[in-house]
């Protein structure tokens, strides 16, 4: 039995590129809090991880039983929504500071949590390898 | 790893709040200058803040802040009759700036209120890097 990485890490390590992709996201929109006409912009995770795990760089076909399918990690491009107000300002800026932090709190826990999955995988990984 | 991409977001956050910031001290300094001519009087000024939308930009990353420019404000000047000013004009008049003190302290607290989001982003980031970095451990 050959161990897969890819089998073995799941879907932790496209949730975890979501992650950074969102926390990019959110960083930009507090960059820009002071920014006239700027738009607060966030991903949908559900659908960016989704996006994420189906893009697999590319469909090629595999015409013989030894062809090793792709299971590379092409790039995502989730769908980029825009956040509604709750007060509009003058200067026609979305951001909310106050909802801004708190998502970006959120997904910075979200991020440590798959980063311990995946901590978890390779140990349990590592513990096989040297069948102590 | 676009988690990279944070620090130079981050960065032109804060580099912009900091400009902000000494726009608003040049301001303050500026509140009670008078000068003897309408066209001398000094101005309150404010940066133009704009969004990078692409990476083509000068070495900046999209998303990040950049300084348009600075305006000065188009409010009307105080003109004031001080005859026994020293820089009072041959009909006795002396020209105050437009800055409003008030305006400038609530833009002060915004900006440094910003600059702080900005390093706790920049400080929170590097936290999920050095995790990365370690993970597996």
């Amino acid at each position: 039995m050959a161990i897969n990485f890819d089998a073995a890490l799941g879907i932790h390590a496209d949730a975890l590129r979501v992650r950074t992709q969102r926390a990019e996201m959110l960083a930009t929109n507090l960059a820009n809090a002071d920014t006239p006409n700027f738009k607060a912009k966030d991903i949908d995770f559900r659908e960016a991880l989704k996006a994420a795990t189906d893009s697999q760089g590319g469909n090629l076909n595999t015409t013989h039983q030894k062809h090793i399918p792709l299971t590379g990690h092409g790039p995502a491009n989730p769908q980029v929504q825009y956040r509604t107000t709750v007060q509009d300002s003058l200067d026609g800026n979305t951001v909310d500071e106050q909802i801004e932090q708190a998502q970006f709190m959120q997904n910075t826990v979200q991020y440590q949590a798959t980063l311990e999955f995946l901590g978890g995988t390779f140990q349990g990984l590592t513990k096989a390898l040297r069948g102590e | 790893m676009s988690l990279f991409n944070i620090f130079d977001i981050a960065g032109s956050g804060m580099s912009a709040q900091s400009l902000r910031l000494n726009t608003t001290a040049s301001n303050l300094a500026n509140a009670d200058s008078v000068s003897s001519s309408y066209g001398e009087t000094y101005r309150s000024r404010q940066p133009v803040f704009q969004t990078v939308l692409d990476n083509f930009d000068q070495g900046y990353k999209q998303g990040s802040v950049k300084v348009n420019g600075i305006t000065e404000s188009q409010a009307p000047v105080r003109q004031e009759f001080n005859p026994a000013h020293p820089m009072a004009d041959e009909n006795g008049y002396i020209y105050h700036s437009n800055v409003n003190p008030m305006a400038e302290m609530a833009n002060m607290m915004s900006a440094s209120r910003s600059y702080q989001n900005n390093v706790e982003i920049a400080n929170t980031s590097k936290q999920l890097l050095l995790q990365t970095l370690r993970l597996g451990e």
